[in-house]
């Protein structure tokens, strides 16, 4: 049987704990990012304008079809190579950026979708009563419409979040020291993987429940 | 930006010797495709027990698929499929243990990788089902029960064909999302196309053509799963209902 040995647990926790910290500032920046272009492309999507939409259906369609882990590759091709001939070799974390930029583009894809069916999902008569008083159409989208639609679709979004968390261990595929790679990397040291991999599946266990839990009672409070 | 473009490159011969970089492709093309079937069949199956399990009327039955769905749709993939391949192994008896561990390594790694992807999927499959039997009218329930049929036979013969209809469209995202995913077998080296794509980086220094190729592979899947799910959907659908859960 085997035999465990979770001692060299302690001692790397502040590592772990950096490694958490990069984690979340990849979540946290993809979240952001993600929904303020998610919404710029599900408002280009609905709009009148056919080459405008057929852009932005393109974008969405294009990112949703390809796997995350083709996408976290690609950027770590291209961002490092544009970084490089905009800023010359003078740079910091090329993987962190990468990650950063790859997240928040891809991100912005689903969010979007979610974001259209939350626009869809307000009346009809909402636009045309705010045309009526004279507004644009813009400031209809921003005072009217938009308003409504992110309080129906807050826990859909927060779902989406709670995804993009456990997607970010990913990131494991260009080698950036996340929670999850930090995790690895201890365990492969000391030798003790099979502890620090349980431990690390129990830590995104914990957040991820805790988080989904919230979103659950948040939906029932909104569903009154 | 300086690149010179060489598509011929699929065409030439790889260091190993006898086949193309274009053989190569489809061996992961095959190894991704191979992946993800199976895995799909381990999803549909404990995915439709798991789910009748959920909206069965007995606490012991369902807390445990509660438990299901939770931890496996609270754990990322990623580690799941390490947990799957460098734990399991360790936590077996021995004699499996060490069985697995003196496999040829393409077999380990494909077996984890499938076992994993359908244990995963099997928990989203699973609130489909659970989605599809709640959204049928309770007045099946009742003309089951008036019919004398036991529980086991309402869910048989009443319950479980309605709900394998009706959850058709909503099983179309799972299943383009299984052959998705199955590029995460690339971090414990299994040779799918992401695999692929990143060996034909290393040996022949054009990442373009070689990103481009399996991205346009998996764009290709994308379309033919579609277009059969389309068909499927089509045959199956139960007039009156449209599909359940979101």
């Amino acid at each position: 049987m085997y035999e465990f040995d979770w001692s060299s647990i302690p001692g790397a926790l502040p590592l772990l704990a950096k490694g958490l910290m990069v984690t979340f500032e990849v979540t946290l920046t993809a979240i952001v990012v993600g929904i303020v272009w998610g919404t710029l492309l599900a408002v280009a999507r609905l709009s009148s304008n056919k080459l405008v939409s057929f852009a932005a259906a393109s974008y969405v369609n294009l990112f949703r079809s390809v796997p995350l882990v083709m996408v976290i590759l690609w950027f770590y091709l291209i961002v490092p190579q544009l970084l490089r001939s905009v800023f010359g070799d003078a740079l910091g974390d090329i993987r962190l950026a990468s990650a950063l930029i790859a997240f928040s583009l891809f991100e912005a894809a689903y969010y979007s979708e979610i974001i259209r069916a939350g626009i869809q999902s307000v009346a009809r008569g909402q636009i045309a009563a705010g045309l009526a008083l004279g507004m644009t159409y813009a400031q209809t989208m921003r005072l009217v419409v938009l308003p409504q639609a992110f309080r129906n679709m807050t826990p859909l979004l927060l779902t989406q979040a709670v995804i993009l968390f456990q997607d970010t261990s990913l990131v494991y595929v260009i080698g950036l020291s996340d929670f999850f790679g930090t995790a690895y990397k201890v365990g492969d040291r000391d030798g003790r993987l099979v502890e620090l991999l349980l431990f690390a599946g129990a830590i995104y266990f914990i957040i991820s429940f805790a988080a989904s839990q919230l979103v659950k009672r948040l939906q029932s409070r909104y569903a009154r | 930006m300086n690149y010179n473009w060489n598509w011929g490159v699929f065409l030439s011969e790889t260091p190993s010797g006898g086949t193309t970089y274009l053989a190569w492709l489809f061996e992961g093309l095959q190894w991704t495709v191979m992946l993800s079937l199976s895995a799909w069949l381990i999803a549909l199956l404990v995915g439709f027990v798991i789910g009748v399990l959920r909206t069965v009327p007995h606490r012991g039955w369902s807390t445990l698929a509660t438990a299901y769905v939770e931890i496996f749709r609270n754990i990322p993939l990623l580690v799941q499929l390490f947990l799957w391949y460098f734990v399991m192994p360790e936590l077996l008896p021995e004699a499996w243990g060490m069985a697995f561990k003196q496999s040829h390594p393409l077999t380990q790694q494909f077996l984890a990788a499938m076992v994993c992807l359908g244990l995963f999927t099997a928990a989203r499959v699973a609130e489909q089902v659970r989605a599809g039997i709640e959204s049928l009218p309770k007045g099946q329930w009742a003309a089951g029960q008036a019919l004398g049929f036991t529980l086991p036979q309402i869910y048989r013969y009443v319950l479980v064909p309605m709900a394998a209809r009706i959850v058709v469209p909503p099983l179309t995202s799972e299943f383009l999302n299984i052959f998705k995913n199955s590029a995460v077998a690339t971090t414990i080296g299994l040779i799918e196309l992401s695999r692929q794509a990143q060996q034909l980086v290393d040996y022949t220094a054009q990442p373009y053509e070689a990103f481009i190729a399996v991205t346009v592979l998996y764009l290709a899947i994308n379309v033919v799963v579609m277009f059969l799910m389309r068909r499927l959907e089509q045959r199956t659908r139960v007039p009156g209902f449209i599909g359940g859960g979101q």
